[in-house]
C-alpha cells in the first residue's frame, strides 16, 4: 500500500525529486571527497604521478632524434622502398661528425641498437673512421665503404622507426612483437621472444599462489570468525605475526628450512623417508611456498571479515530447515563468504604479480617473474623503455583484473542491509 | 495445573527430566517436565534468563541437554541432528538468508529435501499468496520491512509442513500495532493449519492473546503450566500471579486455616479472609495477591457486610481511557491500584479516606515473596 502511494506522488513530481534527491548526494559526496582529499593529493604526487611518468617512458623515444636530427628531418620523405637520396647520407654523415664532438653517439648507439643487434658497432665504427665530412655527392658510397650496413634497408628502416617522438617499439617488443623492414607487425624471432612467456609464467604462479592461500587460509578464516573472542585473538596474532618481521627475514628463513641440508630434508631423511635430499628450494616449489607464506595473511583477514559478518542464525536456520551440514554449508555460508573469497584472492593475485624479492631469492633461473625483469632492465641495463613497457602491459592485466571482479561484486550488491 | 490435563491426547514432545547447564556450576533449566500434544499452541512465557530460548534450542538440536531426555512423536532425538528432526522455526532475527530472493528462501526446505520442482514452484507459490507477498517474490530480504521479513520466515518455516514449529520471540522487533497484527495471523495459521507451535516470549498480553496453554518459566523451572484463563485466575505462585496480570500484594501471617480458606493478619494491620492456595498452616507468613479490578473503593463509614474491608486514603488516580486506576495506601502497600470505570476517578479526592473491600475467593493467599 505504501509503495503505491510512493510510485502515485513519484508520477506527479518526478523530476524535482530526482533533482533534489541528486542534490543531497552531491552534499554528501563532497563532504566524503573533503575527508579523502590529503590522501588523495598525496597518492597524485607519489602514486599516480611516477605511473603516468612510466607509461610515458614505455612510448617515449626522443634519443635518436635528439642526437640525428637532420637525419631523422630527411627519413620523414623517404618513402622506404630503396635506399634513401643522397642527400640523406650527407645528413647522417654531419650528424655523426656533429654527435662525435658533442660525445652523444653512445646514446644513439644504444637506442638503435635494441631495435637491431649490431647497429652500436655500425654507428661506433662510422664515428670512428668518418674522418671529415665527405664531398659533395660522394657521402653514399664513403659511408657504404666505411660499413656496408648503410647499403642495406633495414639500418635505414631501423632509424626511421627509432626516431620518434612517441614509439610502439617497446610495448611490441613486451609482447613479443616487432616490425618488420616493410613496417609490418610479426612475431619477434624465437631467440628474443621471452616475454609472452614471461607473463604466461608471472600469471601461473600467482595463480598457484592465489589457488594455496585460498585452500590454506579459508579453515584458518574460518576458526578465526567461529572461535570464541580469547582463542580467535591468540589466532588473529599468530595470523599477524608474519606482518611483524621482514620481507627478507621471512624469505631467509625459508632458505635456512628447505635448503638441501635444511630442516626439513634433514628430518626427512632422518626418519628414513628418503635417502636423497629433496630439490626444495631454487625452483618453482620453493617460490610458491614462500609466496604464500608471505600473502596468506591478505587473504586471511578479508575472508575473516566476510565470515565475521555472518550471523550463526544462518546455518541454524539452515539445519532447521533440513539442511544438512555439507548443504547447509555450501548453499548458505559458502555464497556469504564469497566477497570475501574475491577480494582476497584479487589482493592475494595482484600482490603476486608484483613479486620481486622472494622469487629472486628462493626460485631458480626459470622461476623468475616479470618485475624480476623490470628490476633488471631498470637497474642494470637501464633499458627504461622496455621496463616501463613490461610494467605498463602489467598494470593494464592488473586493471583488467580489477575491472572484472569489480562487475563480479557489483552483481552482489543487492545482498546489502541484513537486518542480523 | 491439572486442570489443563484433562483431554489427554498423545504427546507429540515431551521433555522428561531436562537439566541444562551451560558453565557446569548452575542449571539454567533444571529439571523440565513438559508435555506438548499434537496441534497444540503452547508458550513459554518468562522473563529474561529464564531459559525459554534454551528449552527451545534443545528441542530444536543446537543445544545438548545436560540431562534428561526429549521424546519427538515417542522417539528420543537427543542424539538426532538438528537437520533430521523435521522441526520448522523462526528466529527472533528472522535469519532469512541474505544471498538468496524471498522464493528462493522459501523455497529452500523443499530443495534441501529433494521436492521436484513443479511441486515446489507450486508450493512456494502457495506459501508466497498465504502472507500475501507474490509480488515481492523477487526481492531480497535486506529490501524489505521488518514485518514482511517476519512474515516470509514465518512462511519458510511452515512451507514443508513440519510436525512442529517453533518461534523464539518472532515479533520482538516489530512495532505494537504490527505485534498485533501478526499474532492474529499466526494464531489464525495455526487453527486452518492444525500445526503444533512452540511460542516463545516474555510479552505475556502476547501469550494470553494467543496460547492454548502457557508455561510460565522462571529460574530455570517450571512455575505452572495451563490454559490463559486459569494462569489468570488460579496463579499457584506469587510468581506466577505477579507475572500474569496486575496484581496488588499484601504481606501478612496466616492466623487459622480452615478447609479452603484462612484468615490472615496483615502485617500493616486488620485481619482479611483469604483463599488458601499455597500457604503451609497457621503461623506461617503469606503474601496476598488481590486484582485490581476485584476490588470495589466505598466511602468511608459506610457499612458492608464482606469479611474484608480494609482502610484506605487515596493516593493519585489515573486515566486510562477505557478504564481509570485509583492509587491507594492500603496497609502499608502504597501502590495499591483499583480499577474503576472511567469517570468514577472523579469522585476520589487526593488524600480521602476511604475504604476497599473484596470477597474472599478473589484473594488469594500465596508463599512469600
Ligand atoms: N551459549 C550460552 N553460554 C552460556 N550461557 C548461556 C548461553 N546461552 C544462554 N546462557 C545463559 O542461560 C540463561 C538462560 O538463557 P536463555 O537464552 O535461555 O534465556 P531466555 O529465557 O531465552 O531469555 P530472553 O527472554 O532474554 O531471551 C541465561 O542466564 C544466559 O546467560
Ligand atoms: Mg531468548
Amino acid at each position: 500500500m505504501t509503495e503505491a502511494s510512493l510510485t502515485g506522488a513519484n508520477a506527479s513530481t518526478e523530476v524535482p525529486l530526482k533533482r533534489r534527491l541528486r542534490r543531497a548526494e552531491r552534499t554528501r559526496q563532497v563532504k566524503a571527497l573533503a575527508l579523502v582529499l590529503p590522501l588523495l593529493v598525496f597518492l597524485l604526487f607519489t602514486f599516480a604521478g611516477p605511473i603516468a611518468g612510466m607509461l610515458w617512458r614505455a612510448v617515449d623515444d626522443r634519443e635518436v632524434r635528439q642526437v640525428l636530427p637532420q637525419t631523422v628531418a630527411a627519413l620523414a620523405s623517404w618513402d622506404g622502398k630503396d635506399l634513401p637520396d643522397e642527400e640523406t647520407f650527407a645528413a647522417l654523415a654531419s650528424d655523426i661528425l656533429a654527435a662525435r664532438t658533442s660525445g652523444t653517439i653512445a646514446i644513439a648507439a644504444k637506442r638503435l641498437n635494441y631495435a637491431l643487434n649490431g647497429f652500436r658497432t655500425i654507428l661506433t665504427s662510422t664515428a670512428r673512421n668518418l674522418k671529415a665530412a665527405p664531398e659533395r655527392g660522394t657521402a653514399k658510397e664513403t659511408l657504404g665503404k666505411i660499413n656496408p650496413a648503410w647499403r642495406e634497408r633495414a639500418t635505414w628502416t631501423t632509424i626511421r622507426d627509432a626516431s620518434g617522438p612517441v614509439t610502439g617499439f617497446y610495448l611490441l617488443a613486451a609482447l613479443d612483437l616487432v616490425r618488420n623492414v616493410d613496417g609490418a607487425i610479426v612475431a619477434a624471432p624465437p631467440d628474443q621472444a621471452i616475454y609472452r612467456s614471461l607473463f604466461t609464467r608471472t600469471f601461473i604462479i600467482s595463480l598457484s599462489v592465489t589457488a594455496l592461500c585460498l585452500i590454506l587460509g579459508f579453515p584458518v578464516a574460518y576458526l578465526l570468525a567461529t572461535l570464541p573472542p580469547g582463542r580467535s585473538n591468540l589466532l588473529m596474532i599468530f595470523v599477524l605475526l608474519p606482518f611483524w618481521t621482514s620481507l627478507l627475514v621471512r624469505t631467509c628463513a625459508w632458505i635456512v628450512l628447505l635448503q638441501s641440508k635444511g630442516v626439513v630434508n634433514d628430518s626427512l631423511h632422518w626418519l628414513g623417508i628418503i635417502d636423497e635430499p629433496l630439490r626444495l628450494i631454487y625452483n618453482r616449489f620453493g617460490v610458491c611456498v614462500a609466496m604464500t607464506h608471505v600473502l596468506l595473511p591478505f587473504m586471511i583477514l578479508p575472508l575473516y571479515s566476510s565470515m565475521k559478518a555472518i550471523s550463526p542464525a544462518y546455518m541454524r536456520a539452515a539445519a532447521s530447515l533440513g539442511a544438512p551440514p555439507v548443504t547447509a554449508f555450501l548453499r548458505i555460508y559458502l555464497p556469504q563468504t564469497l566477497p570475501g573469497i574475491g577480494a582476497g584472492s584479487l589482493l592475494v593475485f595482484i600482490l603476486a604479480l608484483g613479486y620481486y624479492i622472494t622469487p629472486a631469492l628462493v626460485g631458480g633461473a626459470a622461476d623468475q617473474m616479470i618485475s624480476y625483469f623490470i628490476a633488471l632492465y631498470t637497474t642494470e641495463t637501464a633499458n627504461w623503455g622496455l621496463a616501463s613497457a613490461l610494467g605498463a602491459v602489467l598494470l593494464l592485466a592488473t586493471l583488467l583484473l580489477a575491472l572484472v571482479y569489480g562487475k563480479l561484486v557489483q552483481g552482489q550488491q543487492v545482498t546489502g542491509g541484513m537486518k542480523n | 495445573m491439572e486442570a489443563g490435563m484433562v483431554t489427554p491426547a498423545p504427546a507429540l514432545v515431551r521433555f522428561s527430566g531436562i537439566q541444562k547447564t551451560y558453565d557446569g556450576e548452575h542449571l539454567v533449566v533444571k529439571n523440565l517436565d513438559l508435555d506438548i500434544r499434537k496441534g497444540e499452541f503452547i508458550t513459554l512465557l518468562g522473563p529474561s534468563g529464564s531459559g525459554k530460548t534454551t528449552t527451545l534450542m534443545m528441542l530444536a538440536g543446537f543445544e545438548v541437554p545436560t540431562h534428561g531426555e526429549i521424546y519427538l512423536a515417542g522417539r528420543p532425538i537427543k542424539n538426532m541432528p538438528p537437520h533430521k528432526r523435521d522441526i520448522g522455526m523462526v528466529f527472533q532475527n528472522y535469519a532469512l538468508f541474505p544471498h538468496l530472493t524471498i522464493a528462493e528462501n522459501i523455497a529452500f526446505p523443499l530443495s534441501v529435501r529433494k521436492t521436484n520442482k513443479a511441486d515446489v514452484q507450486e508450493r512456494v507459490g502457495s506459501a508466497l499468496r498465504m502472507i500475501k507477498m507474490e509480488n515481492l517474490a523477487h526481492r531480497r530480504p535486506g529490501q524489505l520491512s521488518g514485518g514482511q521479513q517476519q512474515r516470509v520466515a514465518l512462511a519458510r518455516a511452515l512451507v514443508f509442513n513440519p510436525q512442529l514449529v517453533l518461534m523464539d520471540e518472532p515479533l520482538g522487533a516489530l512495532d505494537k500495532r504490527l505485534r498485533e497484527q501478526m499474532q492474529l495471523e499466526i494464531k489464525q495459521l495455526h487453527e486452518t493449519m492444525g500445526i503444533t507451535v512452540v511460542y516463545v516470549t516474555h510479552d505475556q498480553s502476547e501469550a494470553l492473546t494467543m496460547s492454548d496453554r502457557i508455561a510460565v518459566f522462571n529460574d530455570g523451572i517450571v512455575q505452572q503450566i495451563d490454559k490463559p484463563d486459569a494462569l489468570y485466575e488460579h496463579p499457584v505462585n506469587s510468581f506466577v500471579a505477579h507475572f500474569i496480570g496486575e496484581n496488588n500484594v499484601l504481606a501478612g501471617t496466616v492466623e487459622t486455616v480452615d478447609k479452603d480458606y484462612c484468615r490472615v493478619a496483615l502485617a500493616g494491620g486488620g485481619t482479611v479472609t483469604a483463599r488458601a492456595v499455597n500457604v503451609s498452616g497457621a503461623g506461617a507468613s503469606t503474601s496476598l495477591s488481590v486484582r485490581p479490578e476485584r476490588i470495589a473503593i466505598v466511602p468511608e463509614g459506610t457499612s458492608s457486610d464482606g469479611p474484608n474491608r480494609l482502610p484506605a486514603k487515596v493516593q493519585n488516580t489515573i486515566y486510562l481511557g477505557d478504564h481509570a486506576l485509583a492509587v491507594l495506601d492500603v496497609s502499608g502497600n502504597a501502590e495499591f491500584m483499583v480499577k474503576l470505570q472511567p469517570g468514577a476517578h472523579d469522585s476520589l479526592t487526593h488524600g480521602a479516606n476511604v475504604s476497599v473491600t473484596f470477597r474472599p475467593e478473589d484473594c488469594l493467599a500465596l508463599d512469600p515473596v
